[in-house]
């Protein structure tokens, strides 16, 4: 007899989601968690852009500890003689800063398309993708309402949304507007957590995916919890424990244990052997697969396209503990930095990464949270994420010490002096992503959140629904629809999806 | 007097369309502004003996239903398949492509066994979606946001196609259309050299590097066509790509259609929202019940219509449609055949085309120039010798030789081309060459340098893109070329469009002209009763 | 042949020769070649209904290295084989040899062929197409090396009522070797491996060595067969008699998966008459699942024997139910000498695999002009001819 109902792996977002969800429908559930704390992906994350709305007001997090320093983060596009361009509001809705009018009001007209666009294709974050197939049990009600809300937007807006899709940033940025900072932050904003440059065609529909996200009910909004994105992991936690929910950290699975064609229970790496009537995968798509099932209980087409699917990652994580606030040049260090430089310096950023190469000068996603939440020691925290930086350098010592050695040139040329105040340097390349969290290749998104991989494409064709490839075991990971972020999207969807199945 | 249809410019597509309404009766009137006809399917003696298809160079695209509906071969035409190629490794080996299945197998065996037998599954695969693309060539696509009962039709018709596969086919076919081709062929192939030949097709004439998504389809595109039922494979023209066009006008002039050439169109005459004729460069003034105009969509309506014809919404989508060139090509007159090292006397591959760009790295590399504004340093080249195999356009024992190269900006860092550019470009390439076939430049007897300034100079292509604007999804089907005039049509009455601009876009292909045609007589109320449909793939 | 393989101008030579084509070259009467999976190899050597009565009344010998082979070893072998192919590999002993196929992940057949185990912890397959990537990316998990060895074996097929006594006479002791099974004996400086196996349905051996070898098998076996009627037969005198045994072929009775571009023209083993093979308890195996959901809901379908009114062979002819509406389409056929009937194989959709009332479309080209008949068709089992012979251990003189 299993002694649990459900056996959660990981507790990051989607797996603290998924078990909230289960154990409010009565059902007994163990989250095991390979790391000492629960929070998962949380840890690697410093800011807040699509936590699921459902998840947050049912697992109640705010009684939880959740507490918001800001739910409307502004942005900084820092420039290296001064000259700022400041984005207030959700996505830039107010710029200020030296900037023409004609960009100013084309930033307006492209924005508020692209939320509206964002908006039309948000409903389908909330529930598995359908299949393009007749008589499976696709939500034909939910579907024609996303039809409905398309075809509402009017002619125009469908025509502009069926080119644009499918298009690149660099030229949806370049037909509208002609200031190197704003397009440059918002190439860098668009391509995070990617594996592509502003000019790959399909980079578009990525960007309005993460604008589909909101914080405190504003789309677009980015959200920084005090103690960080760390807290808001907790919060889940302490939220699905309430609710009932065994969690046990520092407990690897080693394997899915598969009788027969059904998984019935996990082995931890100590031995200890437990079952469950489901077990739900909330690790990477491409490791539940390869490592944890493995390939004798799998189709051999499968694994290997397992094998092939697309998890490369572009970003590395970099915290610096500094003895004193920098300066960037006078710009507001409550805000997001971004330092990126023009939309083709955001290019030029990718291209040494294909060819497994550190890039001169990385873009920076700055955040000090030390500025709006003093630490006792008074010293500062910043963290950034650079991008882009290669996921399999032929050497990775090198390379990490390269990229750390690019980050603070580009940082020191628009913060003169901050080298100075710098007490201690980490910087995690992607393949110390992969070591630390298990996202292979260290990919943000556990497999790239590319147009080939999204929706009912993702992780697999096939296997989209949350339901693996045997029974008895989901997949609900960051690596499934909707993708990434601290969301709970995937956990939760995966969730509704188990109760629909029963 | 006037035209029931006057076309502008003699290119390949701007006389399919005037052949099919010649046929269906129209007074037709074709005016070209070069002195020559062909547009990009040309064939000119620029050194005397050699004729060179100076600008397109091979075919295959071309669709045999126009052959047949317009007898083309009766007036001359005549495609000549090509016997493989070869993709020359920098370490001094080649990787060979062969028209025998079990030669090519065993060449690629040469370098990968598994790949050898991997590659039946890659071209079934292809195939499959050749046959997918097939019949939407030859269709006018839906506007998405219409409800039209013609719109609806389309979208049901399209929805049918899809959906006629199975599940697990569709899902396949889908993450084909959006790929990358690197990503495409690292599910396929193991063998770098193996991977670059197949992704050749993916990047020509494109402004992207095989890295980008939708280099898959792009590859499609080249890979849809064929030679006699032979799908995917290319061939030449007999006398060079002029021969196509010089075809089409005898079989237009066959049926009472006009050409006159030296005749470059001024402006479009429009009057009450409806076109009326042109004016000529000569202030000549020629009337005709519609226009029809086979230049770009940047050129018609941004040089040759008045803006205030012309409402906002369309002007900025013509003024925003991409079409960067990225392709340059050299034009050569040769004393004897070039020795390539690397091949075995007497290969047959030589016959076919042939490249020094052994990685998809490589690849990458060259359009990575192509971004920052350069002419690629180690461009990658597709190079034919066309008279090894047609013995009309050199004296004998002498070659033409064709060398098309990515990748080839439409300015240098922002600024116009000058004749040192072009000399440094050249010899980026030729320097390629002469690595791999050592003597290669003391055979040459004369050299024509295309960059995109004279492609677009003397052509008339803007920014020198060969396929009259770039083959992104957000320029294909419904949205080419400006989403909601993906009819052929334009916001002016009676003013049309023809050319590779429109649906399904460039290669020497045809299709544009055929279903402009198509349009035209169907507004008419016209049977096209000489119009066939497209050949599906059985 | 591995230089000829290697060589930079194969192009001059597209197809490949094989072991024996020394000998065959020399006994080809007829000149008549054929390609088969890139080698040159004997359509007929002179004289079809001569070497098909030899397979059926004394013995013939059939070049079988086009074969493709593949060598699987390692710990993992077992395992391996069994979640490739879709029959129980860890049950066949070693020295054992059997028929099984393998699908991919939709269940649609890749091929069959002919699983040898070699030793505990060591296969051969055998089969028609070529599967290096399918091969190695079912590989992916498992301590397992896939070595093709096409090249590097020499194999004849030795079949007919005398083949034993042929063995026996060039000094193999094969008397204990029961059907499927396979024995190992000294050859010159090398060795020869005898299994009991054929693609006729009859009495007979594959022989198996290495390339050096070759010329002195055949010549060993042609010495031992001069008073047994021995000849060499060609693919066209094997088609009858594989036919008249209900043997499929891959790409000729279906279209391997892996290459086929119509999806309609894919087809499981249960629609082609393998279900037999399937082992449903053995554990997963790739396409398991489809297949069990084809199982349960049914098939579209079905692959039959039938027999065909009159005398001209029905090769490639629609089948039509009530002399309407199509019901399948013949994927080979013949006129049988040994059974004295036009005999075929048919894809037939599984709703007429039981019918009646069905008729062959058959067009017969008789001086330029085709006659175009409709004969009445029935279904029969397969196979269509099987003599006790082939299964009597100790084999029969003749």
């Amino acid at each position: 007899m299993p002694s649990f109902d459900a056996i959660i792996i990981g507790a990051g977002p989607n797996g603290l989601a998924a078990a909230h969800r289960l154990a409010s429908k009565g059902q007994k559930v163990l989250v095991v968690e390979a790391a000492g704390t629960p929070g998962g992906g949380a840890g690697l994350s410093h800011l807040s852009y699509n936590l699921d709305p459902r998840a947050e007001k049912a697992m109640g997090l705010a009684a939880h500890g959740l507490e918001w320093l800001t739910t409307n983060l502004a942005t900084t596009a820092l420039c290296a003689d001064g000259n700022h361009l400041r984005l207030e509001g959700p996505v830039g809705l107010r710029l200020s800063g030296d900037i023409a009018e004609r960009d100013r009001r084309g930033w307006e007209t492209l924005r508020a398309r692209l939320l509206r666009f964002a908006a039309v294709l948000s409903p389908l974050n909330q529930f598995a993708p359908p299949r393009i197939a007749k008589g499976v049990g696709n939500p034909m009600g939910k579907l024609a309402m996303v039809a409905l809300r398309a075809r509402m937007l009017g002619a125009k807006d469908i025509r502009e949304l069926g080119r644009i899709i499918l298009t690149n940033v660099h030229d949806l940025l370049d037909d509208e507007l002609s200031d190197p900072r704003l397009k440059g932050a918002l190439a860098f904003d668009a391509t995070l957590g990617g594996w592509l440059g502003p000019r790959s065609p399909n980079s578009v529909l990525p960007w309005l995916v993460r604008l589909s996200g909101q914080t405190a009910g504003k789309q677009g909004a980015l959200g920084l919890p005090r103690g960080g994105m760390a807290a808001l992991g907790a919060a889940m936690a302490r939220s699905s424990e309430a609710q009932g929910v065994t969690l046990r950290c520092n407990a690897r699975v080693a394997r899915i244990v598969v009788d027969g064609e059904r998984a019935i229970g996990v082995t931890l790496a100590s031995g200890e052997e437990i079952r469950a009537a489901r077990i739900v995968s909330c690790t990477a798509p491409k490791t539940t697969l390869l490592d944890l099932v493995g390939p004798r209980h799998l189709d051999a087409g499968l694994t290997t396209r397992a094998r092939h699917q697309k998890s490369r990652g572009g970003a590395a994580k970099l915290d610096l503990t500094l003895k004193a606030l920098p300066d960037f040049r006078g710009a507001n260090l409550r805000d997001r930095l971004i330092l990126s430089g023009s939309e083709h310096d955001v290019e030029r950023a990718f291209n040494p990464v294909k060819y497994g190469r550190v890039p001169d000068r990385p873009g920076l996603e700055i955040v000090i949270p030390t500025s709006r939440d003093p630490r006792s020691d008074s010293k500062h925290h910043l963290s950034a994420i650079a991008q882009f930086a290669p996921h399999a350098p032929a050497d990775r010592e090198a390379a990490r010490a390269q990229m750390l050695a690019a980050c603070l040139m580009q940082l020191e040329t628009h913060s003169p002096g901050i080298g100075a105040l710098v007490e201690s340097a980490e910087l995690l390349m992607p393949y110390d992503i992969e070591d630390r969290y298990g996202l292979p290749g260290g990919q943000w998104h556990a497999g790239e959140l590319s147009v080939e991989q999204m929706l009912f494409l993702r992780p697999l064709p096939g296997i989209a629904q949350y339901q693996g490839p045997i029974p008895g075991l989901w997949l609900a990971s960051a690596g499934c629809h909707p993708g990434g972020g601290v969301s709970g999207s995937a956990g939760w969807n995966a969730a509704l999806a188990m109760e629909a199945a029963e | 007097m006037t035209y029931d249809a006057l076309i502008i410019g003699a290119g390949h597509n701007g006389l399919v369309t005037a052949c099919y309404l010649a046929r269906a009766g129209l007074k037709v009137l074709v005016v070209e502004k070069n002195d020559w006809i062909g547009g990009a399917a040309v064939s000119r003696e620029l050194y005397p003996g050699f004729t060179y298809s100076n600008c397109s160079y091979v075919s295959s695209l071309f669709r045999p239903e126009i052959m047949r509906d317009l007898e083309l071969p009766k007036h001359g035409l005549q495609i000549l398949p090509y016997e493989g190629g070869a993709l020359f490794t920098e370490s001094g080996g080649y990787l060979g492509m062969f028209r025998d299945h079990e030669a090519n197998r065993r060449e690629f065996a040469r370098h990968s066994k598994r790949d050898a037998e991997a590659y039946d599954r890659y071209s079934r695969d292809i195939l499959r979606n050749c046959r997918l693309i097939r019949p939407m060539l030859m269709r006018r696509p839906p506007d998405l946001a219409s409800f039209a009962p013609r719109d609806l039709m389309e979208l049901a018709w399209l929805g049918k196609q899809i959906t006629g596969q199975s599940e697990a086919q569709i899902y396949d076919m889908m993450r084909f259309w959006t790929m990358s081709i690197s990503d495409f062929l690292d599910e396929y192939f193991e063998n770098p050299a193996m991977k670059a030949y197949q992704a050749v097709g993916s990047i020509i004439g494109t402004a992207l590097g095989p890295m980008s998504p939708g280099t898959a389809y792009v590859l499609l595109h080249h890979a849809m066509g064929d030679v006699d039922g032979n799908v995917g494979s290319w061939g030449y023209s007999r006398g060079g790509m002029g021969g196509i066009t010089k075809a089409l006008t005898a079989s237009l002039q066959a049926v009472g259609g006009e050409v006159r050439t030296g005749s470059g169109v001024a402006q479009v005459l429009v009057k009450n929202g409806r076109a009326v004729g042109v004016v000529l460069e000569n202030g000549d003034e020629l009337r005709a019940k519609r226009v029809i105009s086979n230049m770009d969509v940047r050129r018609t309506f941004l040089k040759h219509v008045e803006e205030k014809e012309l409402p906002e919404d369309f002007l900025k989508r013509v003024r925003t449609f991409k079409t960067r060139g990225s392709s340059g090509k050299l034009n050569i007159a040769l004393d004897g055949v070039p020795k390539f090292t690397a091949l075995p006397e007497g290969a047959p591959n030589i016959r076919g085309d042939l490249h020094f760009t052994d990685t998809i790295e490589k690849m990458e590399a060259a359009y990575d120039d192509w971004k920052d504004g350069h002419y690629s340093q180690s461009p990658f080249q597709d190079v034919m010798i066309p008279t090894l195999i047609d013995p009309t356009m050199t004296p004998p024992g002498k070659h033409f030789m064709s060398c098309f190269v990515q990748y080839s900006p439409p300015k240098i860092e922002g600024r116009d081309w000058t004749d040192a550019d072009r000399d440094g470009f050249r010899d980026a390439c030729l320097n390629q060459i002469e690595q791999y076939a050592p003597g290669f430049k003391s055979l040459i007897l004369h050299a024509e340098v295309r960059t995109p300034r004279e492609l677009e100079a003397e052509v008339g292509l803007t920014e020198g893109n060969i396929f009259q604007g770039e083959l992104t999804f957000d320029q294909m089907f419904f949205n080419r070329p400006v989403p909601g005039y993906a009819n052929y049509r334009s916001p002016i009455k009676d003013l049309w469009i023809c050319g590779s601009s429109t649906h399904p876009g460039g290669g020497v292909m045809g299709a544009p002209g055929r279903n402009a045609a198509a349009e035209v007589l169907r507004d008419m109320k016209l049977p096209a009763k000489d119009m066939s449909d497209a050949y599906a793939i059985i | 042949m591995i230089a000829q393989q290697s060589t930079l101008r194969h192009y001059e030579t597209p197809l490949l020769k094989t072991h024996f084509h020394p000998r065959t070259e020399a006994l080809n009467k007829l000149w008549s070649w054929g390609n088969w999976g890139g080698y040159t190899t004997v359509v007929s050597f002179d004289d079809v209904a001569m070497e098909h009565s030899a397979i059926r009344n004394s013995a013939s010998v059939y070049d079988l290295c086009p074969m493709i082979k593949y060598r699987i070893e390692g710990p993992d072998a077992a395992d391996y084989l069994n979640r490739l192919t879709i029959r129980d590999a860890s049950k066949l002993s070693v020295g054992g040899v059997h028929y099984t196929a393998w699908v991919n992940d939709a269940g649609h057949l890749l091929d069959d062929g002919t699983l040898f185990r070699l030793a505990s912890d060591r296969y051969r397959i055998c089969c028609q197409e070529r599967h290096l990537p399918w091969l190695l990316d079912s590989a992916h998990g498992f301590d397992v090396a896939i070595t093709e060895e096409t090249e590097d074996i020499a194999a004849l097929s030795l079949q007919g009522p005398t083949s034993a006594e042929i063995l026996r006479r060039a000094g193999f002791d094969i008397d204990g070797l029961k059907p499927f099974r396979m024995a190992e004996f000294p050859l010159g400086k090398g060795h020869l491996m005898i299994s009991r196996t054929g693609f006729t349905g009859d009495l007979g051996y594959e022989l198996w060595t290495s390339p050096d070898q070759a010329l002195a098998l055949w010549d060993l076996l042609f010495d031992a067969g001069r008073l047994h009627g021995l000849r060499p037969i060609g693919s066209d005198a094997l088609n009858i008699a594989r036919l008249e045994a209900g043997f499929i072929i891959t790409g000729y009775d279906f279209t391997p998966a892996d290459i086929c571009v119509r999806e309609d023209r894919l087809r499981s083993p249960l629609e082609m008459g393998l279900g037999w093979l399937i082992d449903w308890k053995k554990g997963h195996f790739t396409g398991k699942a489809a297949l069990k959901r084809q199982h349960e809901r049914g098939s579209d379908w079905s692959f039959v024997g039938i027999e065909i009114d009159g005398n001209v062979p029905a090769d490639g002819a629609i089948l039509y139910h009530d002399q309407k509406h199509e019901a399948g389409v013949i994927t080979g056929a013949c006129w049988s000498p040994v059974l004295k009937k036009n005999i075929a194989l048919a894809q037939v959709r599984t709703k007429y695999a039981k019918a009646e009332n069905l008729w062959a479309e058959i067009y017969a080209l008789r001086e330029l002009h085709y006659a175009k008949m409709m004969m009445r068709a029935r279904l029969v089992e397969r196979p269509f001819f099987a003599p006790d012979r082939r299964r009597a251990t100790p084999p029969g003189r003749f």
